[in-house]
This record gives C-alpha cells, structure tokens and sequence, in this order.
C-alpha cells in the first residue's frame, strides 16, 4: 500500500487552519508534541459524551464502560510494545513520571525489604546516562544519586553526533546498577544502539532504562526484541493527549519494586497501622487516572497502527533525506547529528550563521512563525548536549507522519528571509 | 507586518552595536542572570557614585549572550539608567515593566522610556517578553546589592 500523505492530512483538523494574517500552517513541531488525528479527538469527546464514570470501583454501567475503555487502552499498548502481558503496563501522566516513578521505586527500596534489595542504591553504585539525554533523564537521576550517595556517570557523545561508545566497557562495569538512555535523541534524531548497550549493562547485572518518548511515535518498537527492562513514552507525541504517559516494565521488576504514589487504587488492604499493595500495575496508579486521555491514546495507537509503524519510519526516513540534504545546503547553517538517515529519526536541529555571524534561535524561530514556520528554539531541555557543542540554544525542526516536503521547501525558503531579515 | 513591529529599526540597531558592552571596573556588585528556557546568559555589573548623596548610577556593564530583543535590550537599558539616581531608574524600570505586561496595549511614554518604547511589540509575545526583561532584571539584582538593600552574592 503506498503511503497516502493527503489522505492522512486530512484526518488532522488543524492542519488546516492558517496562522499570523493568513499564513498556511507549517507545523514542524512535533517532537515537541504531535498533533492531533479526529479520531482521537473524537474518542476523547465519546467517551466524556457517553460513558465518562470512575474505574474500577462503580458498579453501574458507566463504571464498567469507562473501566473498559481504561483498561482497553492498557491491552491496546501492551500489544503496540510487544509487552508479554498487559499488568506490565503501568499508566502515568508523561514520561517525566514514568522516569521519576522508577527512580523512587528505588529510592524507596532501602526500606521495602528483601524482594526490593535489587533496587537499592549506596555509595559506591553507579548509574549511567548519556549526554544527549532530555532533562527529564538526567535529574530524575541526579536527585536519585544524591539521595542514596550513588554516582552518575554518563556516556559523551561524538562530534558527528552519536554516543561515544569507546569507553563502554569502563562506564558499564560491575558497580553499574542501572543504565539510562533515549532511544532516540529529541535534539540530534540520533537513534542508539540499545540492544547492544542492554546486552552489555545485563552482563555485569544492571537494569536498563529507556526512554522512548521520540522513538514510539515514528518507529516499530518491540520492548522483549530491544531486550531492555523498562521503557517510557508519553501519549502527546504519538497523536495522543496530553496528561498520559506510559512505563512499561518487565513484571518481575514490577513485582518487586515498592510503590512510588500512595493513595487509592494502589492498595490491597489499609489499616491504620500499615497497607499492602495492590499487584501491578494497579501499584503504581494511585488515585482516579486520566481516563479520557486513557482513550484517546488508545485511539492514537490504532491510528499509527493501521497506517504502521514501518510505514510511518519509512515515509519519514525519505523526509529526512529530503531535510538533511535542502538544510545543508543552506549557507551558514550547521545540521546538528547524523546526516545518514538510517541512523536519525525526525528531529532536525541546526544553528544558522548570517552575515553579522550567528543568528539566535529565538530570531529565527520569530520570522519563521511570522511566515507560518512553526519550530521549536531553545535548548529543548538538552542544556548539556547544547554545551557539548559549544552552544547555548539552536532552532529545531521536527517532522511526523503527516509532514510533506513543500514544508521542508517552506521551511528552508524561510530560512532565506530569516537571513535576509537579520542580514 | 508584525514582524516589523517587533523588530522595530531602533531594537535591530542596539543589537548590531550595542552601547556599553564589556565588563568594566569599578563596579560594586556583578550579577548572572539567565533565561532558562533558552539558556541566554547575562553578566551584568553595576557600580554606584555617591559622593552626590543620592546614589547615582554611575556605570552599567555587562557581557551577555542572547537573542537580537535581550541583546538590544541590554543596550537601550543601560542608555536609559547610567547618570539617573537609583531612584529615578528605579522608576524607569517599573515603566519598562508596566509596558513589557501590557500584551501591547500599553501607550509608552517616550519622555521616560526613549527608545525602550520600541519594545512595545514586544510585549505581544509572551514568549519573548522574558527575553526583553532579562538584562534590567540583572540590572535590578545588582543595583539592590550595590546600593545595600540586599546583601551581595558570595
């Protein structure tokens, strides 16, 4: 089946409407958030329409309506990660939670006693990350780290913009507890060897991490085939709502692990002296959950799974191509990452030179807005990758399954008034 | 177009020379601010003269790292404050402040903000509003701590 761009554009309502005195919407923003098809905007609206009640405890018809669609969604992603069982997925509100909710599961472990032993953290343990992590998975780590009295230590990352895995046996060694990575990076588009980490991180018994939050949307994911033990997304970059984040964990972690959230749903049984916990994943889902946002993710999954994810990989992989040859072309702009788009993903971030030098992100981002150019400007949460490179800031452009090269064409034309205007 | 009214003639001239730029001494309290969402870096300095009685703004400098509306910013500010006492600045800052909040309804008075009143379009941006403010927001920092209204940092 050919990939039908049109077709699909026509399913996202607000790629139609027009911006700043009438401009047309060139939406490259979606590593940021993605926007939204009707379908899901429809099943979020259904569901408030018909059948909106608490889950799990309401013993009407709405309550058994909602708590399907709920736990629906939960089947709907376990299936989409290739997770052997849906109690290994836990729902959150991002991935900043799904991250954190690890990281105080094991803060947590020194006092869960024996079966949380595998979790706890001291002096001497070392966690490991890489450069080109987002903010959300980095200081859920530091804090962790200052904590329990543990080290971060963390992968750099090469000039051409991929993970320096010359020191990987060091960094990865017998006091390594838990490995963190992007699985894609939201800055760079570089997509890392995870299996090849995890396979390294297990040798010497550490937990591997992974945050999937660019890769889930825009290509296949398998959580059993990449061989890792968790792995985060979060809804608003796969079509899907704000407010809903996955964590997918292997259930034996999840068995083990002590809660992060106290509340209602998490519990087994509470007395006033102490409480027993619900088995997973209700453990970690403390309090009434983001049920309409619940089904409109599941609705978000089966859209990018009908179309498919090989397909959605496919397609983007040639706007890339398309992206990184036109953008490199442009005088005085320096693409950030792999230029081979076998190994990027949709994020394309640069800084450009004019002719009284460099031109800020913000300054460039301002004119293309004005031309209906939407990207993001700024260090996008990766301040340390930035100053890896000797920056502060760069502008970012980011494509999705409904991007089109006459976007790519609106994009780098842009670019010519951004340097004409600041020239 | 609206692009004009935000990069007014007289904001892309501060950026492309901006006055008072450098570090200099004497100063009586140096100051780092940043904008986080974009990592922008001032330096700013401030030193004070008061053999006059009231404290007069003697000198502002700084060395800063930004977009052209921080940077031109910078500039216009320390046109505007150097040889005012504190307390007209002072002022002069909480009329900047005043137009930066008013979302572009404001009608500045050219007569106390000269050509800070170019930011006017500005502050229909509201993702850009911080970056006009961060350097008089150093600039506040700093004149608190010379002026001894606040300790000085470390």
């Amino acid at each position: 089946m050919t990939y039908d761009v049109d077709r699909i554009r026509k399913d996202f309502p607000i790629l139609d409407r027009t911006v700043r005195e009438g401009r047309k919407l060139v939406y490259l923003d979606s590593a940021n958030t993605s926007q939204k098809p009707h379908q899901v905007i429809e099943a979020i609206d259904a569901y408030y329409s018909m059948s909106n009640a608490n889950i799990h405890r309401a013993t009407h018809q709405l309550g058994e309506e909602a708590t399907e669609a709920y736990e629906g969604a939960r089947l709907k992603v376990a299936r989409f990660l290739g997770a052997a069982d849906e109690s290994e997925v836990v729902f959150t509100k991002n991935i900043s939670e799904a991250i954190n909710l690890v990281a105080y599961a094991m803060g947590n472990a020194a006092t869960a006693g024996e079966q949380a032993h595998r979790f706890v953290l001291g002096p001497g343990d070392e966690i490991v990350v890489t450069e080109m992590e987002h903010h959300s998975n980095i200081v859920p780590w530091q804090l962790l780290c200052e904590r329990t009295g543990a080290t971060l230590r963390w992968f750099g990352v090469t000039d051409d913009g991929y993970l320096d895995l010359s020191n990987v046996d060091e960094l990865i060694n017998d006091r390594t507890k838990l490995v963190a990575l992007a699985h894609q990076s939201n800055v760079l588009g570089t997509i890392n060897p995870v299996r090849q980490i995890a396979e390294k991180a297990h040798r010497v018994g550490a937990l591997v991490l992974v945050d999937g939050a660019q890769s889930a949307p825009n290509m296949p994911v398998d959580v059993q085939d990449l061989g890792v033990d968790f792995f985060g997304f979060t809804g608003h970059k796969i079509c899907g709502p704000t407010g809903i984040g996955v964590l997918w964990a292997r259930r034996e972690l999840l068995d083990a692990m002590p809660p992060f959230l106290g509340g209602g749903e998490m519990i087994e049984t509470v007395a006033m002296e102490r409480s027993t916990f619900a088995p997973p994943p209700h453990k970690f889902e403390a309090g009434t959950m983001p049920i309409a946002e619940a089904a409109g993710l599941a609705a978000a999954v089966d859209y990018v799974t009908e179309i498919g994810l090989d397909q959605i990989r496919d397609y983007e992989r040639g706007l890339i191509a398309y992206a990184v040859e036109k953008l490199t072309a442009v005088e005085g702009l320096r693409l950030l990452g792999p230029t081979n788009p076998d190994d990027r993903g949709a994020a394309l971030s640069f800084t450009l030179e004019g002719g009284l030098g460099e031109i800020h992100p913000h300054d460039i981002s301002q004119v293309l807005d004005a031309d209906g150019v939407a990207v993001r400007a700024g260090h996008h949460c990766a301040r340390p990758l930035h100053k890896r490179y000797g920056i502060t800031a760069s502008t970012r452009a980011s494509v999705y399954l409904y991007n089109t090269r006459a976007e790519i064409d609106a994009l780098v034309e842009s670019l010519d008034h951004v340097k004409r205007f600041f020239g | 177009m609206q692009l004009e009214s935000m990069y007014q003639e007289i904001i892309l001239d501060h950026y492309r020379n901006p006055h008072h730029k450098g570090l200099r001494d004497p100063y009586e309290a140096e100051v780092h601010h940043v904008n986080p969402t974009c990592g922008d870096e001032v330096t700013l300095r401030v030193h004070l003269d008061h053999s006059g009685g009231e404290p007069v703004v003697a000198d502002v400098s700084y060395d800063s790292m930004g977009c052209s509306i921080s940077q031109a910013s910078a500039s216009v500010m320390t046109d505007l404050v150097i040889g005012k006492t504190v307390k007209q600045a002072m002022e002069v800052e909480d009329e900047f402040l005043t137009l930066m909040k008013s979302k572009g309804e404001a009608e500045p008075d050219e007569d106390v903000l000269e050509d800070a009143v170019a930011f006017a379009g500005v502050s229909k941006y509201p993702a850009r509003i911080k970056c006009a403010l961060l350097s008089w927001m150093a600039w506040k920092d700093a004149t608190a701590q010379a002026n001894g209204t606040v300790p000085a940092e470390g």
